[in-house]
C-alpha cells in the first residue's frame, strides 16, 4: 500500500501519454505527405501542389459546407431538445421513463442506427408503406430525394437521434452537481414557471458542466463517415467520406491530396468548434441581462410541448429504425408497398448463427480489456487529483479531448505507419490499445463530475478516523462511486463495440468484430445480414448498460443512499 | 466478379490526372518484350526472394503449417462461404490456414502495405495474398508493392491456356507479367423484373428511349464506383465513332472528341434517373437492394449469376430475368496477387495454385456456391474434370446459356480514370 500514492500519482502522465502520442504521431504521419513527403511513395521533396489539387477539387466548398452545416446544426437541435426536455420535465414522470428508455437508445451503434433510419425514410421504406397504397394511392415507391438531399437534412436527422441520448444522459450526470433539484425548487417557489425557472436558475450553471460532451458532439457530427455515408447527400458528400475515399484511392498518388483533405478536415471541425464557441459567449451577452428581469413566464407551455414532441419524434424515429432492423433480419422476399413481411423467416439468422460467434467473442473482449485500461487511467487520474487537492491543470484536460475533437480520418493513417515502426503486431492488443484512445476519453467524461463532486467531507472523516489514502480510495470512494463508474464503463464499452476504422487499420483486418461485419455486410446489400449484425452489435452494448443498472443493486444491497444520487 | 476491384474505385479529383502519364510509352511490343523478359528472368528473382519457384515440391514443403492472411472483399455471404470451403480444403490437403481478411474496400490492403513499406517493414507485411485487379493491380504494380512474377510458376497456371486465352494475362489491357494469377471472370449483366417490363432495352441508345418512357425506374451506381464507371465505359464503347483509341492510353487520343458522344448521352439520360439524376447508388449491392426495393426496374452487376443468386436469397423478386445486351457487353478476369513483403509466400503460392484446381475452380462455377466462371480453358482438362463444369440446372432469372460469348474488352486502365475524373467534374457537385 506504500506503492498507492506514487502509482496513482503517475498515471494522468500515462493517461496523457497514451491519448496524445498517437494522435500527435498519427497527425504528423499525415501531415508530411500533406506536404509531399511519403518516400515509400516517391514523395520526397516538400510541395504545396497537393493542396492545390485538393483546392481544385470540384465542389470542395459544398463538402465543407456540409460538413459545419451539419455539425453545428444538429448539435444545436440536440441541446435545444435535450434542454427543452429536461427543463419541462425535471422532476415528473416521463424524465423517469426515458431515463430508463436511454441505455438501450445510447447502446444503437452509429452505423445501425444510420441503417435503420434510411430504412425508415426512403421512398420505399417502413413509412412510406403505412400510407400505402391506400390513401397515398403509391403502387410502386415514389420518386422524391430523401435521405441523401442536398442540405443534409436526412444527415441531421440520424446524427440527432444519435446525439440525443448522449447528452441527455451527460445532462442527467450533470444535473445533481449544479444543485439543480434545490435550484429549480428556489425559482419554482419565487413564482417562475417550470420552463423559466429551469432556463434562468439551472441552465447557466448547467452548461458549463456539459460543454465537453457538446464539443465532442460537434467534432463527431462535422467528421463522422459512416451515418455520412449512409445519410448524407451523394454528389458531393461531406468532406470526412472524401477523406477516406481518397485515402482508398487505387491511385497510390490520391494518398497525399487524402493527407492534405485530412488536415482540412481537422481545420474544419476546429472552425465548427470556435464557430460555437463564439455563439456561446454571444448568447451570454445577450441573455445575460434577460436572467435577472424577473420575467417569471417566457412562453412555457409552447417550449414545454416542443420540447416533449421533438423528444418523442426522436424516441419514436429510434425505435421505428429498430423495428425495421428486426423485421428487415426476419423477412423473406418483402416486396413494396407490403407493410409487413410474409412469411416471416429465420432464414437469415439461421444463416448468420455459425459465423456469429467469433465476432461476438471478439468484440466482447476488446470492449471489456479497452474499457478496463480506460477505466483504471480515469480512477487513477481522478484519485491523484484528489491527492493532489487541485483539479487537472487546463492543458492536460485538453489532451484527454484530443481524440475525440481531433477527427479520426485525420490520425489513424498515419498511426498504421507509427504502429509499423513500434513493431506492435496488427492484432487484439493493437486494436485494443487503439480502441482506448476512444474509450478513454467517454470514460473520463461521464466519470469526471462525479467523482469531483462527490462531497469530500467523506474523505475528511475516514482520514480523521486514521484510514491511509490507499484505504480511503479503496473503501470509501470507489464504493460511493459504484453507481457512475459501471455507468462510465458501460458507456466505454458501447464505445469500443461500435468503432469501425481503428479495428480495421489496427488489426490489418484480421480481427473480424460485429462492426466490422455489420459495415462489410452493409456495403454487400444483403440487408436482412445486415440488420442481423446491427441487431447482435446492439445486444453487446445494452448487455453492458444492463448489467450497470443491476450490478450495484446486488453489490450495494446493504448499504443505503449510495443508489440515489 | 471482381468485387475487389468494384469497391475499389474510389473518388479523385481532376488534378491526378497528372498520374496518367505513368501509361506513355507502353506499347504492345514493349508488353510481349516485358512478358518474354519475366519469365526467362523467373529464377533469379526467385532465389532473391530465397524462393525457388522452379521447386514446386520446396514450395508445398515450406507451406505446410502456414497461416495465409488473404484479404479480400467480404460484402457477400456466397463469396464468404465459397472462401471458406477453400480454407477447409486448404487445411486438410496442405496444413495451410488460411484466414479471410473481409475487407469492404481494396484500397484499404494497398493503403496498408505502402504504411508497411514506408516503415521499413519489408520482409513481414500482414497481408499474404490480395483479391485484386484493375486500378488497384495498376497501383501497386507500379509501385513495386507486388511479389513476382510468379503466375507462370504455378503448375496449374498450364490449364488456362495463356497461348489461346491472352485475357488471362492481361488486367484492363495491362499485361500481369506474371505479378497476378488469374482466378476468375466477370461480365456486365443487365436485369430486370419481368412483372413490371416486358422487353427490356438491348442497347444503350435504346435505354435512353425506354429511360424516357419510365422516369425514376433507372440508375447506375456513383462514379467511381466499379459498377458506375463500367457502366460508362460500356456506353462509350457502344457511342463512340471509333473504338480503336480505348485499347490505346487515353493521352495517345483526343478524349474530349472521343468521349463527347459519352457526355452528350449522359446529359439527355440523367433527368430520367431514379431520384433525377441528382443521387446515385452507392454502389453495385445498393442498386441490387432498389430493386429488391421495387424503387427500379432495370439494372445491372458484374457478376453474371447475381440476379439468380438474388432470387434464390429473396432479395429480388421471382419474376426476376437477366440479359446481355445485343452488341455484347464488357467483361475482364479478376487475379489474386502476393505483396512483395508478405510474410508467408509458399503458403500464398500454394493457396493461388489451389484457386486455379479444377477442383477449385469447378466449384467456384456451381450456381449454388458462387456461379463466378472458370478461367480455365476446357481444352487442356480430361474428361472426368471437364464434367465437373457441366451445369444442367434451369434457373429462369439465369442468363441464357450463350449470352457470355458475346464478350467486349475492357479499354485501357487510363481510360476509366480519365472517364471518372470528368465525370466528377460534370456531375460530381451539381
Amino acid at each position: 500500500m506504500r506503492l498507492f500514492s506514487p502509482t496513482i500519482r503517475a498515471i494522468p502522465w500515462l493517461a496523457i501519454a497514451l491519448l496524445s502520442l498517437p494522435v500527435v504521431g498519427g497527425l504528423a504521419g499525415v501531415l508530411a505527405p500533406a506536404l509531399g513527403w511519403l518516400p515509400a511513395l516517391g514523395g520526397d521533396e516538400l510541395t504545396l501542389a497537393h493542396w492545390r489539387s485538393l483546392a481544385a477539387t470540384p465542389g470542395l466548398g459544398d463538402m465543407v459546407r456540409l460538413s459545419l452545416t451539419t455539425g453545428l446544426v444538429s448539435t444545436l437541435v440536440s441541446l435545444a431538445i435535450v434542454m427543452l426536455f429536461i427543463g419541462a420535465f425535471a422532476e415528473t414522470r416521463a424524465l423517469a421513463l426515458v431515463r430508463r428508455l436511454l441505455s438501450p437508445l445510447l447502446a444503437v451503434p452509429h452505423a445501425a442506427a444510420a441503417i435503420g433510419i434510411a430504412f425508415l425514410l426512403t421512398p420505399s421504406g417502413l413509412a412510406s408503406r403505412l400510407i400505402s397504397p391506400w390513401p397515398s394511392g403509391w403502387e410502386t415507391p415514389p420518386d422524391y430525394l430523401f435521405p441523401g438531399d442536398p442540405w443534409g437534412l436526412g444527415l441531421i436527422i440520424g446524427l440527432v437521434i444519435k446525439e440525443v441520448p448522449f447528452l441527455l444522459l451527460m445532462s442527467l450526470a450533470a444535473l445533481p452537481q449544479c444543485q439543480a433539484q434545490a435550484r429549480l425548487r428556489l425559482a419554482r417557489s419565487l413564482g417562475y414557471a417550470p420552463l423559466t425557472a429551469f432556463a434562468k436558475a439551472v441552465l447557466p450553471g448547467l452548461y458549463p458542466l456539459i460543454r465537453l460532451p457538446v464539443y465532442a458532439v460537434i467534432a463527431f457530427a462535422s467528421a463522422n463517415v459512416e451515418v455520412a455515408m449512409i445519410l448524407g447527400p451523394s454528389t458531393p458528400p461531406p468532406l470526412a467520406v472524401s477523406v477516406v475515399r481518397w485515402i482508398n484511392d487505387p491511385d497510390l498518388a490520391m494518398r497525399f491530396v487524402a493527407s492534405a483533405a485530412a488536415l482540412l478536415q481537422l481545420g474544419v471541425t476546429l472552425t465548427a468548434l470556435g464557430a460555437w464557441w463564439l455563439g456561446e459567449r454571444l448568447i451570454a451577452r445577450l441573455f445575460h441581462a434577460s436572467l435577472t428581469n424577473g420575467r417569471r413566464h417566457a412562453g412555457d407551455g409552447l417550449w414545454a410541448g416542443a420540447g416533449g414532441l421533438t423528444t418523442l419524434l426522436a424516441v419514436a424515429l429510434l425505435g421505428g429504425s429498430l423495428m425495421g432492423l428486426v423485421l428487415w433480419s426476419l423477412a423473406g422476399w418483402w416486396p413494396f408497398p407490403a407493410l409487413l413481411p410474409s412469411p416471416l423467416s429465420l432464414h437469415a439468422w439461421q444463416g448468420a448463427l455459425p459465423g456469429l460467434l467469433d465476432p461476438l467473442a471478439q468484440t466482447a473482449l476488446i470492449g471489456v480489456c479497452a474499457t478496463g485500461l480506460s477505466l483504471a487511467l480515469a480512477i487513477g487520474a481522478l484519485e491523484a487529483e484528489q491527492l493532489r487537492g487541485q483539479g487537472m491543470a487546463a492543458w492536460a484536460e485538453l489532451v484527454l479531448y484530443l481524440p475525440l475533437v481531433v477527427p479520426p480520418v485525420a490520425f489513424l493513417f498515419g498511426l498504421v505507419q507509427l504502429q509499423g515502426q513500434a513493431g506492435l503486431a496488427p492484432g487484439t492488443l493493437a486494436v485494443m490499445l487503439a480502441h482506448s484512445l476512444f474509450v478513454l476519453p467517454y470514460v473520463f467524461l461521464s466519470l469526471a463530475e462525479s467523482y469531483r463532486r462527490l462531497d469530500p467531507r467523506w474523505a475528511q472523516v475516514a482520514a480523521s478516523l486514521g484510514h491511509s489514502p490507499a484505504s480511503l480510495f479503496l473503501r470509501v470512494r470507489l464504493p460511493l462511486l459504484t453507481v457512475p463508474i459501471l455507468t462510465a464503463a458501460a458507456v466505454g464499452f458501447a464505445v469500443s463495440v461500435g468503432q469501425y476504422l481503428p479495428t480495421l487499420l489496427m488489426s490489418a483486418g484480421r480481427l473480424t468484430t460485429l462492426t466490422t461485419e455489420a459495415v462489410s455486410l452493409a456495403s454487400g446489400g444483403d440487408r436482412r445480414l445486415a440488420a442481423v449484425y446491427a441487431l447482435m452489435q446492439l445486444l453487446l452494448p445494452a448487455l453492458g448498460f444492463a448489467l450497470a443498472l443491476t450490478l450495484p443493486r446486488l453489490l450495494m444491497r446493504h448499504r443505503s443512499g449510495v443508489l440515489d444520487p | 466478379m471482381t468485387r475487389i476491384a468494384l469497391l475499389a474505385h474510389r473518388h479523385r479529383p481532376a488534378a491526378s490526372s497528372r498520374s496518367l502519364g505513368r501509361w506513355r510509352g507502353r506499347s504492345l511490343t514493349g508488353l510481349l518484350s516485358a512478358i518474354a523478359l519475366t519469365i526467362t528472368a523467373l529464377p533469379t528473382l526467385a532465389q532473391d526472394d530465397a524462393l525457388r519457384l522452379d521447386d514446386w515440391a520446396a514450395i508445398e514443403r515450406a507451406a505446410k503449417g502456414q497461416t495465409v492472411y488473404w484479404n479480400a472483399w467480404g460484402g457477400d455471404s456466397r463469396t464468404n462461404a465459397y472462401l471458406a470451403w477453400a480454407a477447409d480444403t486448404l487445411e486438410a490437403r496442405h496444413d495451410i490456414e488460411l484466414v479471410h481478411v473481409k475487407l469492404d474496400d481494396t484500397g484499404t490492403a494497398v493503403s496498408r502495405v505502402i504504411a508497411e513499406k514506408a516503415a521499413g517493414n519489408l520482409d513481414e507485411g500482414a497481408i499474404d495474398l490480395i483479391w485484386i485487379n484493375g486500378e488497384n493491380f495498376a497501383a501497386m504494380k507500379d509501385n513495386d508493392l507486388l511479389f513476382g512474377p510468379f503466375a507462370e510458376a504455378l503448375p496449374n497456371h498450364d490449364l488456362t491456356r495463356p497461348e489461346t486465352n491472352p485475357e488471362v494475362r492481361l488486367d484492363f489491357t495491362v499485361p500481369t507479367e506474371g505479378f497476378e494469377a488469374p482466378w476468375g471472370k466477370a461480365q456486365l449483366t443487365f436485369y430486370y423484373d419481368s412483372a413490371r417490363l416486358e422487353t427490356p432495352p438491348g442497347s444503350i441508345p435504346a435505354l435512353l428511349d425506354w429511360a424516357r418512357a419510365h422516369p425514376g425506374r433507372f440508375t447506375y451506381p456513383l462514379v467511381p464506383d466499379f459498377t458506375g464507371s463500367t457502366f460508362l465505359k460500356q456506353a462509350l464503347i457502344e457511342l463512340a465513332t471509333d473504338t480503336a483509341p480505348l485499347y490505346e492510353p487515353a493521352a495517345q487520343s483526343d478524349f474530349a472528341a472521343v468521349t463527347a458522344p459519352l457526355w452528350d448521352y449522359l446529359d439527355a439520360l440523367h433527368p430520367h434517373l431514379w431520384r433525377d439524376g441528382r443521387h446515385f447508388p452507392a454502389s453495385g449491392p445498393e442498386m441490387r437492394r432498389l430493386m429488391g426495393d421495387g424503387e427500379l426496374s432495370l439494372a445491372f452487376t458484374f457478376i453474371p449469376s447475381e440476379p439468380a443468386a438474388a432470387v434464390a436469397d429473396f432479395q429480388l423478386p421471382p419474376t426476376t430475368r437477366s440479359y446481355v445486351l445485343d452488341g455484347g457487353t464488357l467483361g475482364n478476369v479478376h487475379f489474386v496477387a502476393i505483396p512483395f513483403n508478405s510474410s508467408h509466400k509458399a503458403g500464398a503460392l500454394v493457396t493461388a495454385n489451389f484457386l486455379l484446381s479444377p477442383e477449385a475452380q469447378a466449384k467456384k462455377l456451381d450456381p449454388a456456391v458462387w456461379g463466378d466462371r472458370t478461367v480455365l480453358d476446357m481444352a487442356a482438362l480430361d474428361e472426368a474434370a471437364r464434367a465437373t463444369f457441366i451445369d444442367d440446372r434451369d434457373n429462369p432469372a439465369a442468363l441464357p446459356a450463350d449470352a457470355l460469348s458475346k464478350t467486349r474488352p475492357e479499354p485501357h486502365p487510363s481510360w476509366m480514370a480519365r472517364l471518372e475524373a470528368t465525370w466528377l467534374e460534370r456531375y460530381g457537385s451539381q
